[in-house]
């Protein structure tokens, strides 16, 4: 099975022997999408550093709606997830994957759409997000035209890569392709799941689910985007680039089998461990938190396959920067899917959730693992792309260094943050009272964590700014070779396999199709066994009598608040512990939210929680508030949102929105839709004569309004039990 | 962990046999995975843990 590679630059004639296919693999593909990778890694890493700052510089928004932090943290998650790691996982499996099969990739043409598709997409998501078009779902935020367009990409990349595969030339699948068949069908399967959503207009949709339903949803995607995007595509390519880069097999290739299969079996499962002690049925909190534990074994597995790669090499991880990225890579892989299971224990979630701890968590993961491996792949590929050397060695040390302080500057202050605000929140007094009643008080005092984090965001983010240096200098110093030639024998047409060829070869190593199939079948039985009985069974949501639709007017606040992405910072869910039913009021129950689509039950807390908001305050101090956060409470890091104050509310959409509710079983009175408006117009002007008596003179239409209706409404519901019980 | 699944999915009829054939198909799963690596050709298994190195040529592809 030996293959001649060389390039069309040295003018080398193809090998005359007639049993030797000679094809050509193509480079420009990869190129492209490590450039994209590359740019998009520095728009990402860029908009992260102006989200840390505005932590303790709020006005670092300046002063409009587009910059403002709940509509551009989106923009930066799903910036470095879906451009910088996503460009970079097909740069790394357009690469590997035709080396792998001896073969070009299927079409060219499939992967200009793919490519250009794929950047259409981050550019229509770094128009819509700023715009506040968003469903609100972590990681999911992008709305439906968008979706399609994914789903449509991902299809066309899955086809490319498919087709690939069966005119391959080598007639074992190596475990790296495994991993990028699993996250194909993985990611394909969660995206159209988690983005089941009713139109309303082109840029707004309702999610199909509410409540309950809609966050297990949401974060069995959430989880698995981690799983699968970030994790999976990223072993395949640490399977395929720490040999090369090490020029030695694979540890163990007998214990790679053994971590594909466990790892996305396991996998699947973990979602509900976002979400534990919140309104979940216990039965899907223990399955997560169970299954979570378990995923430590394949994860380490792995990772200790990838570090003893380098056994007997580790005097060249000295020298050689690529692999000491690779090294810290796999080590913070290590580090954070140790971590996460320990997350997912519940006394140490009690601890954790909502707070800056997980992230922490996750940027040990993501700048870690991620991006450090992205880095060691750039300084792998560029100079074999170009046909030279590596420009310096020293500048790409200098990077290596500077990140991992970046790394280590960023995680320290957030853990220390995290379990700062944690201890505070849960603090209690002799008597039985909060120590810091005042939630600010928890948020001032890590107020420099937050100044540190930004310091080792911006090391971070210099660093990449010196490999981009280093990169463009040696692309300058060789010419780039758009195609590679090699040559391989084609596999014979009517091979079959003998039976006394092993199961697991026949099944799977030699056959693509079937690994997906089984991939999924593995994937699938997680979820279904998760997610279905929340909607068959009604025991798992059980209903309060008390608990109503959303008054048209209050639908359009929540529609505001959902645009402002407020959920970036505030949660809805008082988990049931007496710290929190202390400051906040009574816990979450599932039933409150059965008319939430979709659910805003955050997953951190910079601000206080906002479940019992409704009725705490007068209107006034909501004014005033949304005006200048700084004149109700003194040292608010929150933004002051003046545009609602000259925005109106959206009557015109008003009827269809009421509509769209009654269509996901919302259940308004037949023919409300009509007088929504007039509805919404009469409380608007309730409130507005309210506001009067307390000194505010506001005209009904403004946006200010509508979140003031609801903001006032959240979680009010299940306090009218006792006067009806009283009834 | 499997009377919290059961308790909520009893109206489901015939549910009760779901998790055990799922357990049992996993189980066997990845007991045969087991024996089929412990009894893997070492031969072969280094042949294909090699495919990364062998299918370009390194000092070709460097220039």
């Amino acid at each position: 099975m030996s293959t001649e590679t060389m390039t069309k630059q040295e003018g080398k004639t193809p090998a005359a022997d007639g049993a030797l296919d000679t094809f050509y693999y193509d480079n420009s593909t990869v190129r492209m999408f490590l450039i994209a990778a590359t740019i998009f890694g520095v728009v990402g890493m860029s908009v992260g550093l102006l989200v840390a700052c505005q932590f303790f510089w709020p006005d670092l928004n300046f002063g409009i709606q587009y910059t403002t932090f709940g509509r551009i943290r989106p923009l930066h998650t799903n910036a470095v997830i879906f451009a910088f790691v996503g460009n970079g996982i097909f740069a790394g499996v357009y690469y590997s994957l035709q080396r792998l099969c001896k073969t070009r990739m299927f079409s060219d043409l499939l992967s200009k759409i793919h490519f250009w598709g794929w950047q259409l997409i981050i550019l229509s998501a770094a128009i819509t997000l700023p715009l506040g078009i968003t469903t609100s779902k972590e990681y999911a935020e992008l709305e439906w035209p968008i979706d399609i367009a994914i789903a449509l990409i991902w299809v066309v990349f899955g086809v490319n890569m498919f087709a690939t595969i069966l005119k391959r030339r080598e007639r074992h699948l190596y475990v790296a392709i495994w991993f990028y068949i699993a996250t194909f069908v993985t990611v394909a399967m969660l995206h159209i799941v988690n983005s089941f959503e009713l139109p309303v207009t082109l840029f707004k949709s309702y999610s199909w689910y509410a409540g309950v339903q809609d966050a297990l949803v949401q974060w069995w995607y959430g989880h698995n985007a981690v799983a699968f995007f970030l994790t999976t595509p990223y072993l395949g390519l640490m399977y395929y680039f720490i040999p090369k880069a090490a020029n030695r097999p694979v540890y163990s290739y007998r214990l790679s089998i053994v971590h594909f299969w466990a790892l996305i079996f396991i996998y699947i499962w973990a979602g509900p461990h976002h979400l534990l002690y919140n309104s979940l049925p216990n039965w899907a909190q223990s399955l997560g938190t169970v299954f979570s534990v378990m995923l430590i074994a394949p994860s380490w597995g792995g990772m200790l396959n990838g570090l003893l790669t380098l056994r007997g090499a580790w005097d060249r991880v000295r020298e050689d920067p690529i692999l000491k990225f690779m090294v810290v890579a796999v080590t913070a892989y290590g580090m954070s899917t140790f971590e996460g299971p320990m997350l997912s224990l519940k006394n140490f979630n009690a601890v954790a959730h909502f707070t800056d701890w997980i992230v922490a968590h996750v940027h040990v993961g993501g700048l870690g693992w991620n991006g450090f491996l992205t880095f060691a792949m750039l300084y792998y590929l560029i100079p074999r792309l170009y046909g030279t050397q590596l420009f310096s060695k020293k500048l790409a040390n200098i990077h290596f260094w500077i990140g991992t302080m970046g790394i280590i500057f960023y995680a320290l202050p957030m853990y220390w943050a995290g379990f700062v605000q944690s201890l505070m929140w849960k603090q209690f007094a002799p008597e039985g009272t909060l120590v810091y009643s005042n939630f600010l008080e928890t948020v001032t005092q890590i107020l420099p964590m937050y100044m540190l984090r930004a310091f080792g965001g911006a090391l971070y983010l210099s660093g990449a700014l010196v490999m981009i240096y280093n990169l463009v200098k040696t692309a300058q110093s060789g010419s780039f070779i758009k195609e590679t030639m090699a040559q391989a024998a084609p596999l014979a047409k009517d091979y079959k396999p003998a039976s006394s060829e092993h199961w697991h070869r026949r099944i799977f190593e030699w056959r693509p199709v079937n690994l997906l199939v089984w991939s999924l079948v593995a994937v699938a039985i997680g979820g279904i066994i998760e997610i279905v009985p929340t909607f068959l069974v009604k025991s798992n949501v059980p209903t309060i009598a008390s608990v109503k639709p959303y008054t048209p007017l209050e639908l359009n606040g929540r529609d505001i608040y959902v645009r402002e992405g407020c959920y970036t910072c505030h949660s809805q869910m008082i988990r049931p512990f007496r710290s929190e039913t202390e400051r906040y009021g009574e816990y979450a129950k599932a039933g409150e939210f059965i008319y939430d689509h979709p659910f805003q039950w955050g997953s951190k807390r910079t601000g206080p929680d906002l479940l019992r908001v409704g009725g705490k305050y007068p209107h006034s101090w909501h004014y005033y508030h949304m005006l200048d956060p700084t004149s109700m409470s003194p040292g608010s890091i929150m933004p002051r949102y003046p545009w609602l104050f000259e925005q109106n509310w959206d009557k015109e959409l008003t009827p269809a929105k009421i509509e769209a509710m009654q269509t996901l079983g919302v259940p308004y009175e037949e023919g409300f839709a009509e007088v929504s408006v007039a509805d919404a117009e009469k409380q608007a002007a309730e409130i507005v004569a309210e506001l009067e008596t307390q000194g505010v003179k506001v005209v009904p239409e403004k946006e200010i309004v509508a979140l003031i209706a609801y903001l006032q409404r959240i979680g009010t519901d299940i306090k009218k039990v006792d006067e009806l019980t009283q009834k | 962990m499997l009377k919290f699944v059961k308790h909520h999915m009893e109206t489901i009829a015939g549910i009760d046999i779901f998790p055990l054939i799922s357990l049992i198909i996993f189980f066997v799963f990845f007991v045969g995975l087991f024996i089929y690596i412990a009894r893997a050709d070492k031969k072969e298994i280094n042949e294909i843990s090699r495919i990364p190195l062998d299918s370009n040529a390194d000092n070709h592809e460097l220039a």
